[in-house]
């Protein structure tokens, strides 16, 4: 396993520039996940790392060695797209084998033989190793693109948005596996995602990133409690932080200088109140939770309620806010007063 | 806007039964979802409403006319595709008014008609913009604009949100949601995905297999689902299964799961011979050091305002939803118990849930 470390990356596209400047430093065995909407540059980044595209300027240093210039296969790494590409006429079996098949490994049938049952129990497809590649359900066709990738032992995984494709159920046990098995494993991964979800759930640290710029790195935690700025707080949290200008609710924990209140669904106390400042515009029914639309002076803010609450459509309530976050009028936070 | 009836309908491909004996109603102005994975007969059910396929046997009546034999044409109804596609030499107004256009409208009330659905979708700023040059946002409240525009008796959604990022994905939901609210079409939306469902319907329909499990409001099929496949498709994460020592016999309190004894809500009816398995939900799931009932944890994902703790038991791994101030390490040893009122008990062979009597309003 190996650190990787980029430094003044820098990647255009003809003029639009996909990656700008980029510093990054993932540590041996960490998970980062690089979270940003399509186009953010999260895929090129990883195509650099990779080796798939050459960096405008820059430097990409894998385990304390500069492999900017190296071709892909001198990199080491392991690349997971994110639609499974298998070969269709192989087994599970020897779709997982063909990485150690290559003449420059030498490895031994019996070798191989373990290696292969070692990693199908793993990503949990071992029952099928005789089946064909065609004959396996979305989710098990992932879990063998997966399982090829860590055969090989590289230094480094990319994984490009590996869970995308499918249902959210599957997703969501891939999730706890894919992250079970990197900690296992102690890889070193970079992961790109527009799932906030994803990334919440298996980073280490989360790299917020927008229009090629790494705007924030930190742990989950650190992002969702304390972002650097409004996009970044806009980037974490269901339903969506609450934006809207500093003085429109009462409440306590506003700073001096706020112009902006972020305020999630926790940062906000709602009550039934005839004389109250908001109206309830909607009442949405996610099963374990409410979601409460609300309108103050036209201002529309969602809040949280348990589902046993009892408002509904045209309540008058009252409404405040406990401890936001706060922006200054350029939109980076700032400490609560 | 109308009524959509389904009576009986039916729909083979040579031996392969697409859709089975399905019969509900969309009341004038309701969002009906029909939710399910792909290939469970949702997508072709909405194409035989849109007379897109014909039925093999049954009816479907449009405001209370026999349409089940119309080309689709004469239906009056809009059908939003999965993937947009407007014109890309046409600015928003022209791709607005194309189907009216189509029709022969005179330009006056075409002007007005394409206004009015643009003030609808607040793209009205928009209307003389090129759209290639449109966020996706916009280009998909230009396609809903196209479909508004006609005024039809409904709209018929095939996965319309399905290849969007999640974020503009989740802005889009409450913009249909809205739209609904004003424009009070009756719609028909399909969709694999439960948040979605869940967030926009007044009722849904879960498909499984050609059949509709069960129908009912997003509340009833959360808290009520009448199938083990419901209960497991509807929730993120969905509900846990956790299988009884003994079949549970009639009017039991009690069950009991790796040797520990869990109250349930009275059960109401006689259960077979075939084994129970009891149905919890995660935000149901406490942590509690005096329980008998014991795991270790797993993994721990945290979302923010709460968090999942994945706990192995003996009977099964058990996903409880806790607030965020619980630190707990993979392999910590801890005990669990439930909420009793919002339990559910299914029939391990058939997947049916049994008949429970809830000390409260719910029956």
């Amino acid at each position: 396993m190996a650190d990787v470390r980029l430094s003044g990356l820098t990647k255009h596209f003809g003029d639009k520039a996909a990656v700008e400047g980029l510093e990054l430093e993932i540590h041996d065995g960490e998970f980062v996940v690089l979270l940003g909407p399509t186009g953010a540059g999260k895929t090129t980044t990883l195509r650099l790392i990779a080796g798939l595209e050459h960096p405008d300027a820059g430097t990409v240093s894998i385990a304390g060695s500069d492999a900017t210039k190296l071709p892909p296969a001198a990199r080491d790494v392991a690349f997971v797209f994110q639609q499974y590409s298998l070969y269709p006429h192989l087994s599970v079996f020897e779709n997982l084998a063909f990485p150690l098949r290559s003449p420059a490994r030498r490895m031994s049938e019996d070798q191989l033989r373990s290696k292969v049952a070692q990693i199908a129990k793993m990503v949990r497809i071992d029952h099928k190793l005789d089946s064909r590649a065609t004959k396996l359900s979305g989710g098990e066709m992932q879990r063998v693109a997966i399982g090829r990738a860590l055969v090989r032992d590289p230094s480094i995984y990319l994984m490009d948005e590996p869970l995308s494709s499918l249902d959210a159920k599957l997703r969501g046990d891939l999730r706890i596996e894919l992250k079970r098995i990197q900690s296992e494993l102690g890889s070193t991964t970079l992961y790109v995602t527009h799932d906030q979800i994803e990334a919440m759930t298996m980073a280490d640290r989360i790299g917020i990133m927008a229009d090629g710029k790494l705007i924030q790195i930190g742990t989950p935690r650190q992002i969702y409690t304390a972002p650097a700025n409004i996009h970044v707080a806009a980037r974490l949290g269901q339903p969506a932080i609450n934006l809207f200008a500093a003085d429109l609710l009462p409440g306590t924990g506003i700073a001096a200088g706020a112009k902006t209140v972020g305020a999630r669904t926790e940062h906000l106390l709602i009550a039934a109140a005839s004389s109250g400042n908001g109206k309830v515009e909607r009442v949405e029914h996610l099963g374990d939770q409410n979601h409460i639309h609300v309108s103050v002076n036209g201002q529309k803010l969602t809040v949280l309620a348990s589902p046993d609450n009892l408002f509904k459509a045209g309540d008058t309530i009252s409404i405040e806010v406990r401890d936001p976050l706060c922006f200054d009028a350029s939109g980076n936070r700032i400490a609560n007063g | 806007m109308a009524e959509i009836r389904i009576e009986k309908l039916r729909k083979e491909f040579g031996a392969f039964v697409a859709v089975q004996q399905s019969d509900f109603v969309v009341n004038d102005g309701e969002f009906l979802c029909l939710l399910g994975p792909s290939g469970c007969g949702k997508t072709t059910t909405l194409r035989m409403i849109a007379g897109l396929e014909l039925p093999s046997s049954g009816k479907i009546l449009l405001g209370g006319e026999d349409v089940t034999f119309n080309r689709a044409r004469d239906r009056d109804i809009a059908f939003v595709f999965q993937l947009f596609a407007l014109y890309p030499h046409m600015n928003v107004r022209k791709n607005i008014a194309f189907p009216l256009l189509a029709q022969g409208m005179p330009s006056g009330e075409i002007r007005q008609r394409v206004e009015e659905a643009a003030k609808l979708l607040r793209i009205d700023h928009l209307l003389d913009r090129s759209v290639s040059g449109l966020a996706g946002g916009d280009r998909q409240r230009v396609a809903l604009g196209r479909a508004i525009v006609r005024r039809p008796k409904c709209f018929l959604m095939d996965e319309p949100l399905g290849t969007l990022d999640a974020e503009l994905r989740d802005l889009m939901v409450h913009e249909l949601r809205e739209l609904h609210n004003r424009i009070h079409a009756t719609t028909v939306y399909v969709t694999h995905d439960q948040m979605e469902a869940m967030s926009m319907a007044d009722k849904i329909a879960v498909m499984n297999h050609g059949i509709i499990e069960q129908y009912g409001t997003p509340q009833e099929i959360y808290d009520r689902p009448a199938s083990m496949y419901v209960a497991d498709f509807i929730g993120s994460p969905p509900m846990n299964f956790l299988p009884t020592d003994q079949t549970a016999q009639g009017g039991a309190d009690k069950v009991v799961i790796d040797g520990a004894g869990v109250a349930i809500p009275r059960l109401d009816q006689l259960a077979g011979e075939g084994g129970t398995v009891l149905g919890v939900r995660p935000e149901h799931v406490r942590l509690d050091d005096n329980s008998r009932l014991r795991g270790s944890v797993y993994a721990t994902e945290y979302l923010g305002s709460t968090q999942i703790i994945a706990i192995d038991t003996k009977a099964g791994r058990v996903k409880a939803r806790t607030g965020v101030d619980v630190r707990l390490n993979p392999g910590a040893p801890v005990g669990i118990s439930f909420n009793t009122p919002k339990l559910s008990l299914f029939d391990k062979t058939s997947g049916r849930a049994f008949r429970l009597i809830k000390g409260g309003a719910h029956g």
